[in-house]
C-alpha cells in the first residue's frame, strides 16, 4: 500500500515532534518527584546536602522544563493543523480532556515553577517546598489529562454520535475515568519516575567513577536506585501486566501483532525474540517460550489467544514489524532494569554499592535506555492503535487536513526537523555542562 | 450558552494579549533598551518569572477553542497552517532567548540569544495583528467548512488574498506598536535609571505608533468589513470598550509625559483590552467570516460543541480560571515592586 504523501508528511511530522517533546516531560514528570522528595528530606533532617542536591537538580529540571514547554506548544496545535477532520469529529470529546490540561496543569505548573526556582530567599523554606510540590502536582495533573486524551483514542467511551458523523461528549466522569486511562496513566508516570531514577542514579555513578562530588554522588546514587526500585517493582510491572489485559481485552488484534503471534493457537508460545516476516507471515529464528503468552494473557496454559489470521487485514497494524519491535524493546529493556536495580540493592545492603566500579559503570552507561523504553511504550501504544485514529470509529487517513499540502506539510515538518537538531545540540551542552559544573557550584 | 464561550474565549485571548503582550513589548525594546549585560539582564528579571505562566493564556486558549468550537479550531488551524507553525517557531526562538541566554557567560552566546529574543518577539507583535487582521477581514472558506490561506499573494483585499495583504500587515503594525509602548510602560514601571529613561523613551515613540497606526486601521476596518458598527447600533452599551480604548490611549500619552509609569502600564493595558473587546463585540456572532459566499462563515452556532459538552465545561472552566486568576495575582505580587540588579546565579 502507498501511502498518499500528505498523510505520509502529516504521520511523521506528529510522531517526529510527539516523541521528541516526550524525551523532556518523561524526565521532569519523575524529576519532580525526585525534587520533592530531596526538598522533603532537606527540610526534615535539616541537611544543607540535600537542599544542595535538590537545587543542583532543579537546574537540570529546569533545562527539561523549558524545552519540554518549547517543544510543547506544537502539540496543542497540531491536532488542527495537521488533523483538522479528526478535530472536527472529536473535539467534542478530546477537547475538553485538552483545555482541562491547559487551564489546570499548565496555570500552575509554569507559575509555580518561576517561584521555586527563583523564589527560595523571598519564600523562605516551607512555601519553597509548598512551590515543589505544585510543580510536581501540575506535571502530573498534565499527565493525567494527557494520557486520558489517548486513553480514549484507544478505547473510546462516554460518547453519542450526531447526525454529522461527529462525536460528543455524553458522560464527563466517563471520560475521565475511562477504564483504559487507570493503567494506562500509573504505567505512563511511573516509567517515567524509573527514567529520573536512572538518570540520577547515573551522575551519581559519574561523579563516583571520577571521584569527584564523592558525596553527593552517593547521594544520587542511593536516591535514584530506591526510587527506581519502588517505581519498577511497585508499579510499572503490575500495571504493565494490566495494561497488557486491557489490550488482549479492547484490541485483539493489536496483541496479536504486538507478540508476532501469526496464527491464532491454543497454548501460545511467547517469542522473545525473532523478525516478523511480513511476506510468509512468520516470525524468523525464533526464540520462543512455550505456552507462556497463553498463561500471561489469561492465566491459563492452554488458553486461546487470536492470532493475526483471526481478523481482517484491513484492521491490521499497519507497521506490525515495528510495533513488534517496539513492544519486544520496551518489555526487554524493563528486564534489564529490573537485573540492574536489584543487583543495586543486593549491593547496598552489603555496604559495596559506592565501591563495586564495574557496576558504577553499568550504571552510568543506562541513562539512555528508559528513554528508549519510554518511547518504544508509545509507540508500541500508538502503532498498536493503527490503522485506528479512534480506535474503532475514525481510521487514521480519515483524520487529516483536507486542505493542507504535501508540499506544505513537507516544509514544516523539514523546518521542525532542523529545529529540533539545533534545540537538541543545545540541550545536551548544557546539560553536560550542568553536570560538569557539579552539585558544589550551587553553595550560595 | 454559545454566547458565554465565545466571551470565555474572547477574555483568554485579550489576558493573553496584556500579559503576554507586556512580555513581548520587552522582548521588542530589549536590544535598545539595554545597553549592557547588566541592563539586559535587569529587563529580563522584570519578566523571568511570569513570562512563561503568561504565555500559557495563549496555550489554554488554543485548548479551550479546541473543547467549545472544535470546528473553528479544525477549520482556523489548518486554514492558517503555515503562518500558525511559524509563530509556534517563533514562539520557541524567543522563549529559548529567554531562557538559555544566562545558561553560558560568554558575550557572543549572550547577543545571539538577545537578538533572537528580540526577533522573534517583533515577528509574533506583527503575526499576531496579522491574524486578528485575517478575522476581521474573513478568509475563503468551501461548503465544507475547510480553507487554506498561501502567506501572501498580490498584497491586495480581495477573495483569494493570502494571510497578508495591506489591511493584515496594517494591523500586524498596529499590533507592534501597540505592544511595543506597552512593553515599554512595564520596563519603565519595573526599572530606574537609564534603562527607565530609554524605555519611556521607547514608549514616547511608540504611542505615536499607536495614534496613527490605529486612525489608518479603524478607517479600514470600516472599508473591509462595514458591517462591524451593527452590533454597536443595536447594542449602543458595546460603545463602552472603543470608549476605554480611547481612554486607555489618552491616558497612555498623558502618563508616559508625566512620567508616572504605572499608570501608564495600566493605560497601555486599558487600550488592549477596549479595541479587543471592542472587535470581538463586533464581529460576534460569527467567528470566521467567509469571503466566498456569506453562507459558509463560521458562527458561534455552527461551530460549537453540544450543549452537554459545553454546560459541564462551564463548571470547570470557571473553578480553573479562578485559580489561575489567582496564581497570576500571587505571582505577581510576590514579584512586585522594582527589580533590583541581578547578582551572580541570581536567575537571569
Amino acid at each position: 500500500m502507498i501511502m498518499d504523501p500528505a498523510f505520509l508528511f502529516d504521520r511523521l511530522q506528529f510522531a517526529f515532534t510527539i516523541s521528541f517533546h516526550y524525551l523532556f516531560p518523561q524526565l521532569t514528570m519523575g524529576l519532580a518527584l525526585l525534587l520533592v522528595v530531596l526538598k522533603g528530606i532537606a527540610i526534615w533532617k535539616k541537611n544543607e546536602q540535600y537542599n544542595r542536591a535538590a537545587k543542583f537538580w532543579a537546574k537540570i529540571f529546569a533545562i527539561n522544563f523549558f524545552i519540554g514547554v518549547v517543544t510543547g506548544i506544537p502539540m496543542e496545535f497540531q491536532f488542527g493543523t495537521n488533523w483538522a477532520r479528526f478535530s472536527t469529529f472529536a473535539g467534542g470529546v478530546i477537547g475538553q480532556t485538552l483545555a482541562m490540561e491547559g487551564v489546570f496543569a499548565f496555570f500552575l505548573e509554569s507559575s509555580f515553577l518561576g517561584l521555586f526556582l527563583f523564589g527560595e530567599k523571598r519564600l523562605g523554606q516551607t512555601k519553597h517546598f509548598i512551590s515543589g510540590l505544585l510543580v510536581f502536582l501540575g506535571a502530573w495533573v498534565s499527565g493525567y489529562f494527557i494520557v486520558a486524551t489517548n486513553a480514549w483514542m484507544q478505547s473510546p467511551v462516554a460518547y453519542t454520535m450526531a447526525d454529522d458523523g461527529s462525536v460528543h461528549l455524553s458522560s464527563f466522569w466517563g471520560l475521565l475515568l475511562n477504564p483504559w486511562l487507570g493503567w494506562q496513566y500509573l504505567h505512563t508516570m511511573t516509567a517515567s519516575v524509573v527514567t529520573a531514577a536512572f538518570v540520577m542514579a547515573a551522575v551519581g555513578s559519574y561523579y563516583l567513577l571520577a571521584g569527584r562530588s564523592i558525596e553527593y554522588g552517593k547521594l544520587f546514587v542511593r536516591v535514584g536506585l530506591i526510587a527506581g526500585a519502588i517505581a519498577m517493582i511497585v508499579f510499572v510491572l503490575p500495571s504493565g501486566d494490566k495494561q497488557g489485559k486491557n489490550v488482549a481485552e479492547k484490541q485483539p488484534v493489536t496483541l496479536a501483532a504486538m507478540e508476532g503471534l501469526f496464527k491464532t493457537k491454543q497454548g501460545a508460545e511467547l517469542v522473545l525474540i525473532g523478525q516478523p516476516d511480513m511476506e510468509k507471515l512468520t516470525i524468523d529464528n525464533p526464540i520462543h517460550i512455550p505456552y507462556l503468552l497463553s498463561f500471561l494473557t489469561y492465566y491459563r496454559w492452554e488458553a486461546e489467544v487470536k492470532g493475526l489470521d483471526a481478523f481482517p487485514r484491513e484492521d491490521w497494524p499497519d507497521n506490525i514489524p515495528l510495533l513488534y519491535y517496539s513492544y519486544h524493546i520496551m518489555v526487554g529493556l524493563g528486564t534489564i532494569f529490573l537485573a540492574v536495580l536489584v543487583a543495586g540493592l543486593l549491593l547496598f545492603r552489603k555496604g559495596r554499592l559506592y565501591v563495586v566500579r564495574p557496576y558504577l559503570w553499568v550504571l552510568m552507561l543506562s541513562f539512555p535506555f528508559p528513554y528508549i523504553a519510554n518511547t518504544a511504550g508509545w509507540m508500541t501504544a500508538e502503532l498498536g492503535r493503527q490503522p485506528w485514529l479512534v480506535y474503532g470509529l475514525m481510521r487514521t487517513a480519515h483524520g487529516t487536513s483536507p486542505m493542507v499540502s504535501a508540499g506544505n506539510s513537507l516544509f514544516t515538518l523539514l523546518g521542525f526537523l532542523g529545529m529540533y537538531f539545533i534545540i537538541g545540540v543545545l540541550f545536551l551542552l548544557l546539560v553536560i555542562r550542568r553536570i560538569n559544573q557539579g552539585p558544589e557550584a550551587e553553595a550560595h | 450558552m454559545e454566547t458565554l464561550w465565545f466571551w470565555a474565549v474572547a477574555y483568554m485571548l485579550v489576558m493573553y494579549v496584556v500579559l503576554d503582550g507586556y512580555d513581548l513589548g520587552t522582548g521588542i525594546i530589549h536590544l535598545y533598551a539595554g545597553r549592557t549585560d547588566i541592563e539586559r539582564r535587569t529587563m529580563l528579571k522584570t519578566i523571568g518569572p511570569v513570562w512563561d505562566g503568561n504565555e500559557v493564556w495563549l496555550i489554554a486558549a488554543g485548548g479551550t477553542l479546541f473543547f467549545a468550537f472544535p470546528t473553528l479550531y479544525a477549520s482556523s488551524f489548518s486554514g492558517f497552517y503555515l503562518p500558525l507553525i511559524i509563530v509556534l517557531w517563533l514562539l520557541m526562538l524567543r522563549g529559548l532567548g529567554i531562557e538559555l541566554r544566562h545558561q553560558i557567560d560568554h558575550p557572543m552566546w549572550k547577543t545571539f540569544w538577545d537578538s533572537s529574543f528580540t526577533l522573534g518577539s517583533l515577528l509574533l507583535a506583527v503575526f499576531f495583528g496579522a491574524a486578528l487582521g485575517n478575522v476581521v477581514r474573513g478568509v475563503p472558506l468551501q461548503k465544507d467548512g475547510f480553507f487554506f490561506e498561501p502567506l501572501w499573494t498580490t498584497f491586495t483585499v480581495v477573495p483569494e488574498s493570502g494571510i497578508l495583504d495591506w489591511f493584515t500587515v496594517l494591523m500586524g503594525l498596529v499590533s507592534l506598536s501597540t505592544l511595543t509602548a506597552h512593553g515599554a510602560n512595564w520596563v519603565a514601571m519595573k526599572t530606574e535609571g537609564e534603562i527607565q529613561a530609554r524605555a519611556r523613551h521607547a514608549a514616547r515613540r511608540a504611542w505615536m505608533g499607536v495614534l496613527l497606526t490605529s486612525v489608518a486601521a479603524g478607517i479600514a476596518v470600516s472599508v473591509i468589513r462595514p458591517g462591524i458598527w451593527d452590533n454597536f447600533f443595536s447594542l449602543p452599551l458595546g460603545f463602552l470598550f472603543p470608549l476605554l480604548g480611547l481612554l486607555g490611549i489618552v491616558g497612555m500619552i498623558y502618563f508616559n509625559i508625566q512620567g508616572k509609569d504605572f499608570l501608564a502600564f495600566l493605560s497601555s493595558s486599558a487600550f488592549i483590552v477596549g479595541m479587543l473587546a471592542a472587535t470581538a463585540f463586533g464581529v460576534y456572532p460569527t467567528l470566521l467570516p467567509a469571503s466566498t459566499d456569506p453562507a459558509y462563515s463560521l458562527t458561534i452556532y455552527n461551530s460549537a460543541a453540544k450543549p452537554y459538552a459545553l454546560g459541564v465545561g462551564l463548571i470547570w472552566w470557571i473553578i480553573g480560571i479562578l485559580l489561575a486568576l489567582a496564581y497570576v495575582t500571587y505571582l505577581h505580587i510576590a514579584f512586585k515592586g522594582k527589580v533590583t540588579k541581578p547578582v551572580g546565579e541570581d536567575g537571569y
